[in-house]
């Protein structure tokens, strides 16, 4: 890829950028995107929250998954931290704790991907998974 | 260090604006950062309790970390916080280090957090300036969404792009 330096850069590479999510959007049903959001109190900061955000696009990126990534504040899971939800479509969201890069890209593959479930779903929102 | 953190709490205020400075003067041997929001702002009462490490108006949990170990922080280098806060008018949060001091907590990562910021909420105005010895760096969310005419700022393809353009724009004036 050539270097973006500016946001003048930007624009000119628009064409390409939109190319890219327009190819995705085809093959997905565009108001069907996988929502992710990280907890960003101090405490889920403190346990590495950024990196995990980071984790997260990142993957998302390479493997071209149409998806989200936001931030929330306090989910009151401290204990748990970091702590992710995941909402996809039609699905209740799920909140996954002790996530680390690692973790990220096995929810990616396991629960995202496949719908199975991954070790460290917050307890409370457990009875809600409905496959 | 504390950045991200810090802006959390303007976005948990509810601000649509929010701007972040970061100055840093090798020659003064200063670095100072400025972080000032259109949020709910404290009233008078909040304000003077706010660095108090038992004091948070959470309700999940019984402490807020914030903004007391920001101070501790800034003034275990030397440095100050100063905090600004009206109610319903928005806050500025003004912590100030000794650049050469050991016990300055780093900057970090200054390109994802404030990228990470940006993108997570493309509703919030946010504003960007760095200066390192004079020279600067900008970005806002408006001139970024202009860039980029109708695509989301918060389109996932488009993240590594951005954080290569800040880093690029960020090692030209020797930030990091
Ligand atoms: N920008 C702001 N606008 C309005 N109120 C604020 C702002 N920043 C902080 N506060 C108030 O000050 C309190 C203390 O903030 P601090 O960041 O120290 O802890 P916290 O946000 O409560 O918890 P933590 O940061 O540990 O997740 C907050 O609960 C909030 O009421
Ligand atoms: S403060 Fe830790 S999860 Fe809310
Ligand atoms: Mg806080």
């Amino acid at each position: 890829m050539e270097k973006i330096k500016s946001l003048a850069d930007l624009r000119k590479m628009q064409d390409d950028l939109r190319a890219k999510i327009s190819l995705r959007e085809k093959s997905n049903e565009p108001d069907k995107r996988i929502q992710v959001k990280v907890a960003m109190a101090t405490c889920g900061i403190a346990s590495g929250a950024k990196e995990v955000m980071e984790a997260f696009i990142e993957e998302f990126t390479k493997r071209n998954i149409d998806a989200v990534v936001t931030q929330t504040g306090c989910m009151g899971y401290c204990y748990a931290e970091p702590t992710v939800e995941i909402t996809k479509p039609g699905v209740e969201p799920i909140t996954f704790g002790y996530v680390d890069v690692k973790k990220a890209s096995k929810i990616i593959d396991k629960y995202i991907l496949n719908n199975e479930l991954v070790d460290g779903i917050i307890p409370v929102n457990y009875h809600s998974i409905d496959n | 260090m504390h950045i991200m953190d810090i802006l959390q709490n303007s976005i948990r205020a509810g601000a649509t604006e929010i701007s972040l400075e970061i100055r840093e003067d090798t020659l003064l041997n200063l670095l100072r950062f400025n972080i000032s929001d259109n949020g709910c702002g404290m009233a008078p009462d909040v304000l003077k309790k706010v660095t108090d490490p038992f004091f948070t108006t959470r309700t999940t949990r019984k402490v807020g970390l914030g903004l007391s170990l920001l101070r501790q922080n800034a003034e275990r280098s030397n440095g100050s916080l100063k905090i600004d806060s009206e109610t319903g008018k928005g806050t500025v949060v003004e912590a100030c280090f000794e650049y050469n001091h050991i016990d300055r907590p780093v900057l970090g990562d200054i390109a994802g957090t404030v990228l990470l910021t940006l993108t997570a909420h493309p509703e919030i105005q946010f504003r960007y300036l760095h200066n390192r010895n004079g020279r600067s760096f900008e970005l806002s969310t408006i001139a970024l969404k202009d860039a980029l005419c109708g695509i989301p700022i918060n389109e996932p393809a488009l993240y590594p792009t951005l954080l290569q353009m800040v880093k690029e724009n960020l090692k030209d004036i020797d930030v990091n």
